[in-house]
């Protein structure tokens, strides 16, 4: 009976297709790459090598390598001459110091282990300088780059500097025009240095020139005001915050802005700010936003507009409800009111600085000085270098050859220069097309002075000796002028001058003083009041608006090489390794540049090992076409916009592992980063990206990302049971919350003695801005695995920022979609309800949550390691002994969390991993106090154990009791928006434990009853029913 | 005995008397001389006020002083003078004073008001004393008279394993000559039935074969593992150094404290290997090692301690003529003794600082060791025994107040393990 039944897989097998039969023979369904690791059969037997003497040697090394065992290596431990006083190996110093590469600006401690530095901390002193983003927290890594200008060189021959100086002096003594051509420094000395070398030689000029620049808020701020610089703002002021374009929250005017941002979000006395936000790409601001609405750049002049008061001409339908919300909103808040844009023109950025006249949440007094590049300027230089009538350019700074959008032209005007002298990092595309490279060291390994805003100067001072032969830009300008004195005396004599202890300026790294301000001046240059031209190439002549953006990872490309931020995931898209052109489902599937969802698992959108694709688009402005620009689908795109990020495609003096993306430079005519009639067409091809999160919905599972409205958060009328209840689960009937002991499966452990450790993250202030996901890595010698690893889901970073979409217009919705679902077919049912609920909406709400070891009191991982490698402490951290390890993987799997990670590979010392740990240089950067990880273990979140028991130590030889504020863990020392509140529970006056009382305390799954040491607070989001 | 007293006392005046007068009368002509000085007196004197900055027979921070007195043509007036006050002298413009100091590289000797010219009398004498004949060295003698016990015990031994060999000879001939005998004489040697043999009844017995297998599989594995457990640990690992240095010397005989020279000790995790300056703190003086020191160094151990401190000096740049830093420097290569794993966190602070551990409980009797040697066997289980019985320091440390009371009252005992206070979790020591 039974021999009768055939069973079959597929209508194909039923049938006999001979496909199905060549199939079942192989033991992959996909040809495995034998060629790869065996060579072709020519080169097989091309080989000298006999299996048997392959035998041979396979024997010999065997047996020598088991005999070199048997004795342990040798161990040399060589002690210092002379110690440094200040130094105790095995005791970490902190220096204080600034960054100031031309996009980034930010006062740091840098802390260093045996005199090299290991890791970049804020300065609390700062102000203004407060608050290192994730470049500035990966920024010591690229000191130990290996890519690095090592001495100076013409030609591409290494020279002695004086060969240079030589070579430089006659230049500037011939009398020809010399042009100083430099990133922002924003330092008092380097400007007094620089005015006194125009001085001494009248045939020099300085431009500035920032790569991503804000020309327009700079033009418009001098005009009004007189002083070429931005304004700043306070945000923790406003009560309403309207941006316009404006990724404030990212590197708009600068960014540094989010700590402000974050303080009025925090509900307290029931109120929080509201934030409108009209843009195009989906930015760190929208996602943050209350309001979202997607508009094109040309509609974002009319709400701006709208929003000064003018008619509502122009703004599109689907905003206009909200532009009048905005506005009312805005009136009733009167000085508390602020709006911001980033509108690519000139008027537009006047417009905004009138509305915000009375604001006391924008600071025109005291501007921001970060910026003060001039397009115009460089422009004319370009033209000018052409023309020949340039006989020397110094650049200090820039990278203008892959920076500019008229590249080749500056080449070509470059290769007319006589000496042109490049003061560089690295022989990058525009140093190495110049005749001289004058090597710089990196911001650690030099002194400087920077007034980041006005009335506050920080103070770059070197943590390291120089790594490579090199000089800082300032020093070859005293030495050019003849000077013997050094910068360091240069800038203590400024300091000094001005009234100023250098020494407590050093070592508090930051001062306040008014010595710098600078003076306002009538502005003389007529061509300021005029448009820089770039409103003017803004054609809107149909086609596709493009919003050049710069990653949190990226920023202007110039840390390019650096592994740490390459895989850094995007906030928005979570893609490493990549940039891309961010486009709307239905622009995708006008232009043929959607995978339907029918390919899923061939062509595909995920294809089968694991990574999602996308097509290719070649996009051209102005007859400026980028090739090959590989297209990912965002939601909250507006339609007819596209967004790219610069910053990428960066191919010289950079290693191939990093040359990654397109030069989207390129189409930043003008120095705008918004173009219009933009055109796009497709091209063959489909482009792998590695993204870390390919599930992007929520599912309705709103017990993840807890969130509720500001209305019913403060109203009385509702507790915290109706927008924050605990689970319940049902025990003979009864239902009892998932905390009670009733239910739990585990004993209790008495956690009331000693420490223990609680981690709070506010959801609510929490940005998404990733700084803290770079220094857990720096911290923890987290290993970057490549762009291919990441595609198979093999990323190692402890602590990830998931980013969520709602599926319907809300999270509300997407939970009310699905309580509704009714039976498992059907209209309303679950099957395909489900399948709807895994797309996001076109512009949905979005929720960030880092998530990392969660250090659950009852860890579902402890119970499952079948060598108890990982286990619990008193002071509730989740243990996890590396070396007990074997590597089973089931804690992984048994987490709930996913966020245990396993070393697939040896990450360190192996070429296959070609990134930091694979160089002795590389390498300075391992925190040692913090095993370095190998093959075939799990790794986690250890809470940052090295550093509590620090603090514990540090008290118990000082014989003290502990303070609450002093345990830290890297990411909530890396947070400087308040979102991550770290210390011990158990002392009843921290922070932590308040926060751990709060009502919008929820732990992430509680249902499951793991009963975590990190818990979230609640989102409330100040929106209103709609 | 009054008389007697009465003539003591007398004396006792008049000594005094006169000592008096001699004391006064030195400011006014010199009363220094050399040849009326003490030299075992000038000695201790010269070791309390002179041997910081000079030495007998080499110079040091100060020039060498053997035949000072005749180098200045005994000239004990100005003698005294400089010693009790050189700056003085050169600023009076002394030509001599001026010419010596220039010399001696301007540096500025302290000054000795206090010194009484009888001192100055026994210093002069002390500075006089001829270099004393090195101490004949006996090596070899002695050497082989120490090892000649080894040798007679090896020769007695192997003198006992040939009378053994002997008389298993003879037995063999003597039961080979009984054997012919017999043969000779027609006497039938009774044979033995043909048994069979042991291991064949062995084989047979099946249990016997299981139980003996299983007991030696559990053998081996015992043995194995216990084999295998002892892999990596280099308890007793003495390398050779690069510096003979010997913490017997330093530690035992002269008593300076571990945490003198490893002051990191204290503070970080290392205990740290002192930088060479912290040798030169008291090497920059002691150029050469005493004489039995020496003597000892190179009958008991085969080191000449004197190249061995000559060795620091190389690495350090100190040229010992000039009594000054050549720049010249050339870090010493130690050779790591301690290593313990890189996945294994341990930190010295903790337990020297905070618990009060003496080094020597994980270190040994350092100041014994000629040659520093690897003392405990830096296990996980050796770190853990102790952890289980050694009591948390919680005295006078306000750290502990709290929870000490808190959890002496759970566990019921007076005073905590380290372990009780959470010692032995994983993730103290691993992360």
């Amino acid at each position: 009976m039974s021999s009768n039944k055939k069973y079959w897989k597929s209508v194909d097998e039923l049938n006999g297709n001979p496909l199905v039969e060549t199939l079942r023979q192989n033991e992959f369904v996909e040809e495995i790459p034998t060629d790869e690791f065996l060579g072709d059969k020519d080169t097989l037997e091309a080989s000298q090598t006999t299996r048997r003497d392959f035998l041979k040697y396979v024997g010999f090394t065997t047996a020598a390598a088991s005999l070199a065992a048997c004795e342990g290596p040798v161990k040399k431990s060589i002690p210092y001459v002379v110690q440094p006083e200040q130094i105790v190996p095995g005791v970490a110093d902190y220096y204080a110091s600034t960054i100031a590469d031309g996009f980034d600006f930010a006062s740091v401690l840098v802390k260093t282990r045996e005199g090299r530095p290991i890791k970049i901390e804020n300065n609390k002193l700062a102000k203004a300088g407060y608050g290192a983003n994730a470049r500035v927290h990966a920024s010591v890594l690229s000191m130990y780059d290996q890519n690095r200008a090592q001495g100076p060189t013409a030609s591409g021959e290494a020279v002695s500097w004086g060969d240079i100086d030589a070579g430089v002096m006659a230049q500037l003594s011939s009398g020809k025009q010399v042009v100083l051509l430099t990133q922002t420094f924003a330092s008092p000395s380097t400007d007094k240095l620089i005015a006194e070398f125009k001085e001494k030689y009248p045939n020099v000029s300085h431009i500035a020139y920032d790569a991503v620049g804000e020309q327009f808020a700079l033009d418009a701020f001098e005009a009004k005001y007189g002083v070429r610089a931005l304004a700043d703002y306070d945000f923790s002021k406003a009560t309403v915050i309207v941006s316009v374009g404006a990724d404030f929250l990212g590197d708009w005017n600068g960014g540094g802005y989010d700590a402000g941002y974050a303080k009025g979000r925090i509900p307290t006395d029931g109120k929080m700010s509201k934030h409108f936000q009209f843009e195009a790409n989906m930015s760190l601001s929208g996602a943050n936003a209350d309001v979202r609405v997607p508009v094109k750049p040309s509609e974002q002049k009319a709400i701006l507009k709208a929003l000064a008061g003018g008619s509502m001409s122009g703004v599109p339908e689907h905003a206009k409800a909200k532009v009048s919300e905005a506005l009312s909103e805005l009136r009733a808040a009167g000085s508390k009111g602020i709006v911001v844009t980033g509108l690519q023109d000139m008027a537009s950025q006047a417009e905004a600085l009138r509305i915000n006249e009375s604001s006391e949440v924008i600071d025109v007094t005291a501007p921001r000085m970060t910026r003060s590049g001039d397009v115009r300027k460089v422009n004319q230089l370009v033209k000018d270098m052409n023309a020949g009538k340039i006989g020397m350019l110094v650049m200090a700074g820039v990278n203008p050859s892959y920076t500019l959008p008229n590249a080749a032209e500056f080449d070509a005007g470059l290769a007319k220069v006589a000496v042109s002298v490049a003061c560089s990092m690295r022989a990058d595309e525009s140093a190495s097309k110049a005749t001289h490279i004058a090597p710089v060291p990196h911001y650690l390994e030099a002194w400087g002075d920077v007034q980041i805003k006005q009335g506050e100067v920080s103070i770059t001072q070197p943590t390291i000796r120089p790594l490579f032969d090199t000089r800082q830009f300032q020093d070859s300008l005293l030495k050019w002028m003849g000077y013997d004195q050094s910068y360091y005396t240069y800038i203590k004599n400024t300091m000094t001058d001005a009234g100023i202890s250098f020494n407590k300026a050093v070592h508090d790294g930051v001062v306040m003083t008014n010595a710098f301000a600078k003076a306002v001046t009538t502005n003389t240059d007529v061509s300021i009041t005029e448009d820089a031209g770039a409103s003017t190439s803004f054609q809107d002549g149909g086609g596709f608006e493009l919003t050049l953006y710069t990653k949190t990872s990226m920023g202007d490309g110039s840390q390019a090489n650096n592994p740490w931020l390459q895989e850094m995931p995007d906030p928005i898209t979570r893609a490493t390794w990549d940039n891309y052109l961010t486009m709307s489902e239905a622009d995708a599937k006008k232009l043929g540049l959607w995978f339907d969802r029918s390919t899923f698992f061939t062509e595909a959108r995920h294809d089968a090992n694991g990574g999602l694709n996308g097509h290719l688009a070649n996009v051209t402005i102005n007859g400026v076409t980028l090739e090959n620009v590989p297209v990912m689908v965002q939601p909250g795109q507006a339609n007819g916009s596209i967004g790219l990020a610069v910053g990428y495609g960066r191919t010289t003096s950079i290693q191939e592992e990093m040359q990654t993306g397109v030069n989207a430079y390129a189409l930043m005519l003008n120095g705008s980063m918004t173009q219009g009639n933009v055109s796009i067409s497709k091209a063959n091809g489909v482009h792998e990206f590695a993204v870390i999160q390919l599930h992007n919905t929520l599912m309705g599972r709103g017990d993840i990302v807890r969130e509720t409205r500001l209305e019913i958060f403060s109203s009385k009328d509702f507790t915290k049971k109706d927008w924050n209840p605990i689970p319940e689960v049902s025990k003979d009937h009864q239902e009892y919350a998932v905390t009670s002991p009733e239910v739990d499966l585990w004993d209790e452990f008495d956690r009331s003695v000693g420490h223990h450790f609680n981690l709070g993250i506010d959801l609510n202030a929490c940005t998404g801005c990733g700084a803290c996901v770079i220094a857990c890595h720096a911290e923890n010698n987290v290993p970057v695995v490549g762009k291919s690893e990441v595609r198979r889901s093999r990323d190692m970073h402890w602590l990830r920022i998931d980013r969520y979409y709602s599926s319907q217009d809300t999270f509300k919705e997407d939970n009310e979609k699905k309580d509704g679902f009714s039976g498992l077919g059907g209209d309303n049912g679950s099957l395909g309800g489900f399948g709807e609920m895994e797309d996001p909406a076109a512009n949905p709400q979005v929720a960030f949550q880092p998530v990392m070891c969660q250090h659950c009191n009852h860890a579902p991982c402890e119970t499952v390691c079948p060598v108890a490698a990982t286990s619990h402490g008193r002071q509730g951290q989740n243990h996890m002994a590396y070396n007990r390890c074997v590597g089973t993987r089931y804690c992984a799997n048994n987490c709930p969390y996913k966020v245990r990670r396993f070393n697939w590979f040896l990450y360190n010392g192996n070429d296959e991993f070609d990134y930091h740990m694979n160089n002795d240089l590389g390498r300075m950067v391992i925190n040692p106090d913090v095993t370095v990880r190998s093959r075939g273990v799990m790794e986690k979140c250890s809470m940052c154990m090295q550093m509590t028991q620090k603090t514990i130590l540090d008290a118990k030889r000082d014989g003290r009791v502990i303070k609450d504020g002093e345990f830290a863990t890297a990411c909530s020392n890396a947070c400087t928006s308040g979102a991550l509140t770290f210390g011990d529970v158990n002392d009843k006056d921290s922070d932590v434990y308040h926060q751990s009382q709060d009502d919008r305390m929820y732990h992430l799954l509680e249902s499951v009853g793991t009963k975590p040491n990190v818990f979230y607070q609640t989102k409330v989001r100040n929106t209103k029913e709609a | 005995m009054i008389q007697v007293n009465r003539r003591n006392s007398f004396s006792r005046i008049i000594t005094l008397c006169a000592a008096f007068l001699l004391a006064f009368s030195s400011s006014l002509f010199a009363q220094i001389d050399a040849t009326t000085g003490d030299a075992d007196a000038g000695k201790a004197l010269f070791k309390t006020n002179c041997a910081a900055c000079h030495k007998l027979y080499k110079p040091m921070t100060g020039p060498a002083l053997f035949g000072v007195v005749e180098k200045y043509e005994e000239d004990y007036e100005w003698l005294g003078k400089w010693i009790r006050n050189s700056q003085g002298l050169i600023n009076a413009g002394d030509a001599r004073a001026v010419k010596v100091y220039e010399e001696n590289g301007q540096k500025v000797m302290n000054a000795f008001p206090a010194l009484t010219d009888a001192d100055i009398s026994n210093i002069l004498a002390y500075t006089n004393t001829p270099v004393p004949e090195p101490p004949v060295i006996v090596d070899d003698e002695s050497s082989s008279t120490k090892g000649g016990g080894g040798v007679s015990n090896e020769i007695i031994l192997s003198i006992l394993g040939l009378m053994l060999l002997l008389l298993v000879g003879v037995l063999f001939i003597v039961k080979n000559t009984l054997k012919k005998f017999a043969e000779a004489q027609g006497i039938e040697v009774e044979k033995e039935g043909v048994r069979k043999p042991l291991w064949e009844s062995f084989v047979e017995n099946q249990f016997l074969v299981l139980v003996s297998v299983i007991f030696l599989l559990l053998g081996s594995a015992y043995f194995a593992y216990g084999w295998m457990s002892q892999v990596g640990v280099d308890q007793g690992y003495a390398p050779v150094q690069p510096i003979h240095y010997s913490h017997r010397i330093h530690a035992g005989d002269n008593a300076i404290d571990c945490k003198y020279c490893h002051s990191s000790a204290r503070v970080s995790k290392h205990s740290g290997i002192p930088s060479l300056n912290v040798c030169m703190n008291c090497h920059k003086s002691i150029g050469e090692v005493a004489a039995d020191t020496q003597a000892e160094g190179k009958s008991e151990y085969g080191v000449d301690y004197n190249k061995e401190i000559q060795k620091l000096y190389a690495a350090v740049g100190w040229d010992e003529a000039s009594q000054s830093y050549t720049g010249e420097t050339k870090p010493v290569e130690w050779v790591r003794i301690h290593n313990l794993p890189d996945f294994a966190y341990f930190n010295h602070s903790q337990h020297v600082s905070v618990a009060g551990v003496e080094c020597q409980k994980c270190h040994g009797p350092v100041e014994e060791m000629e040659i520093m040697e690897q003392f405990a066997p830096l296990t996980m289980g050796w770190c853990i025994n102790c952890h289980r019985e050694t009591n948390v320091k919680v005295e006078g440390n306000a750290y502990y107040e709290k929870i000490h009371e808190q959890l002496s009252k759970k566990y019921g005992v007076d005073k905590l393990t380290a372990a009780q206070m959470g010692g032995l979790e994983c993730g103290k020591c691993h992360y």
